[in-house]
């Protein structure tokens, strides 16, 4: 569903060449809930913007349902930004909407009508458990409601696949739980592919079926969850899951 | 002192009332030339959605120009320009268009502040989800920033008193006209003190409102 070719980004800014991703190969089967694993400056989070095309890669191709997207301008690019779904560690709810109205943005970005918005977003609200918060504002929520509630308004477009940035960092170890319950639902119930861009093993181990560790920009190790895990080959993965002693 | 008001009745109602037309109607076509003005350069800015370095540029410096000018001059300078536009160059009406002029660029930079203010992740996230540059201004930007804009809308309706005042030395008309010519020209401190008062009593009424006004909109603290 997901096929990533050789990806690479490179920043050029005045003086000086940051290459933060190099010659990325990825590949997500519908129905995957894909863990990217890695360090802080790793590349994670340029990765997941490559995804998001909210940067275009200076190499590479991104695949999506067979049709590159890397290279999208205009019309085409917002049409296929509204195709995935993106959540962030720090929530980026407006907070001068409510909670439903927040849910609604992206529908009215479309120009539904007020009905069909009606109706979805009580769905939605009904799914990530807000069903009684629809008319708070985000500043009255907690920090798992307020992820809830962008987890609600990144479906609202109906996406085939769901980004999630760091979706739990913010958040305590039981808040985290159950969001990432909430994330494996949806994948169960609605059918929605999931990449999810983390630092923390536990949420690899508790909901990704496949994991790829990045370091320095590119993957050191790729392939089933339960199989990185329990014999790791790099030592990065190693250093990630604690089996060895961080130096320095 | 309150005889002297009483006596002096019309004179200070006509004054207060010059001075109020002249805030409302100068801030009012500050704002329709400084906010799209405003939302230009903070658009236009590297990093911004619509990068355009070259614009942003010039535009910093037509604001900076602009805003470096002594109001008392630009308000000389701008004589003939004013006579074009409204006829003659004596009034509260005269007095508005280089009150405009001052003002417009100050609002940008006011309206500018206001948008830098917000957190660029919720712009990325708008992208995200397929938001295009005008639905970003119009259902983001500028929602999102309404309680630091109306705050800005009172710094600049206060500064625009204060400039209206200033006018009155060239005959705008308005309290500033009153102070100068009773309190400065024929030494009749009494009246001075009075329409001091009466701007001091504007200037709070309106900061009062505006304040209450941003703290009632801004649904961060509920």
């Amino acid at each position: 569903m997901i096929k990533i070719n050789n990806l690479t980004k490179v920043f050029d800014s005045a003086d000086s060449e940051v290459t933060a991703l190099k010659g990325i190969d990825l590949h997500v089967h519908k129905g995957d809930i894909y863990g990217i694993i890695g360090m802080s400056g790793a590349g994670k989070s340029t990765l997941l913007r490559c995804i998001a095309l909210l940067e275009n890669p200076t190499e590479g191709s991104i695949e999506v349902n067979g049709s590159d997207i890397s290279t999208l301008k205009g019309k085409e690019l917002i049409q296929h930004r509204k195709q995935i779904g993106v959540i962030f560690q720090g929530y980026n709810l407006l907070m001068q909407r409510t909670v439903r109205d927040n849910v609604a943005f992206p529908l009215e970005l479309s120009n539904v009508s007020k009905e069909e918005i009606k109706k979805t977003t009580d769905r939605l609200l009904e799914i990530v458990g807000l069903g009684d918060k629809a008319d708070f504002y985000p500043s009255q929520l907690s920090g798992g409601q307020k992820q809830r509630v962008a987890i609600a308004r990144a479906l609202a477009n109906d996406p085939k696949v769901l980004l999630c940035d760091e979706p739990t960092s913010a958040l305590d170890s039981l808040t985290t739980k159950s969001i990432l319950e909430l994330l494996k639902e949806i994948n169960k119930n609605l059918g929605v592919t999931i990449i999810i861009i983390t630092h923390e093993i536990g949420v690899v181990k508790s909901i990704c079926n496949k994991v790829a560790v990045i370091d320095s920009g590119s993957f050191v190790e790729t392939g089933d969850t339960k199989k990185i895990l329990t014999d790791p080959e790099s030592p990065i993965t190693r250093l990630l899951l604690g089996m060895t002693e961080v130096k320095g | 002192m309150l005889d002297l008001l009483i006596q002096n009745k019309d004179m200070f109602l006509q004054g207060t009332w010059e001075s109020l037309y002249m805030t409302v109607f100068s801030t009012f076509f500050a704002y329709l030339i400084g906010l799209p003005l405003g939302i230009w350069v903070y658009t236009s800015a590297p990093g911004g959605i619509a990068p355009a370095p070259k614009t942003n540029t010039v535009l910093g410096w037509i604001i900076n120009i602009g805003r470096s000018i002594p109001f008392i001059i630009l308000m000389v300078a701008l004589i003939p320009f004013t006579r074009m536009v409204v006829g003659k160059s004596i009034g509260p009406t005269a007095a508005c268009v280089s009150l405009i002029v001052a003002a417009a660029p100050f609002v940008a930079r006011l309206v500018e502040t206001s948008l830098e203010e917000l957190d660029g992740g919720v712009i990325e996230a708008a992208k995200t989800m397929g938001a295009t540059n005008k639905q970003i201004i119009l259902k983001v930007l500028l929602p999102e920033s309404i309680p630091s804009l109306v705050r800005g809308l009172s710094i600049s309706t206060i500064a625009l008193i204060g400039y209206s005042a200033m006018a009155g030395a060239v005959g705008g008309g308005g309290l500033g006209d009153i102070a100068i010519r009773y309190g400065y020209h024929r030494y009749q401190q009494g009246i001075m003190i009075i329409t001091i008062i009466l701007l001091v009593i504007i200037v709070q009424i309106i900061q009062c409102l505006f304040n209450f006004i941003a703290r009632k909109i801004d649904k961060r603290t509920i």
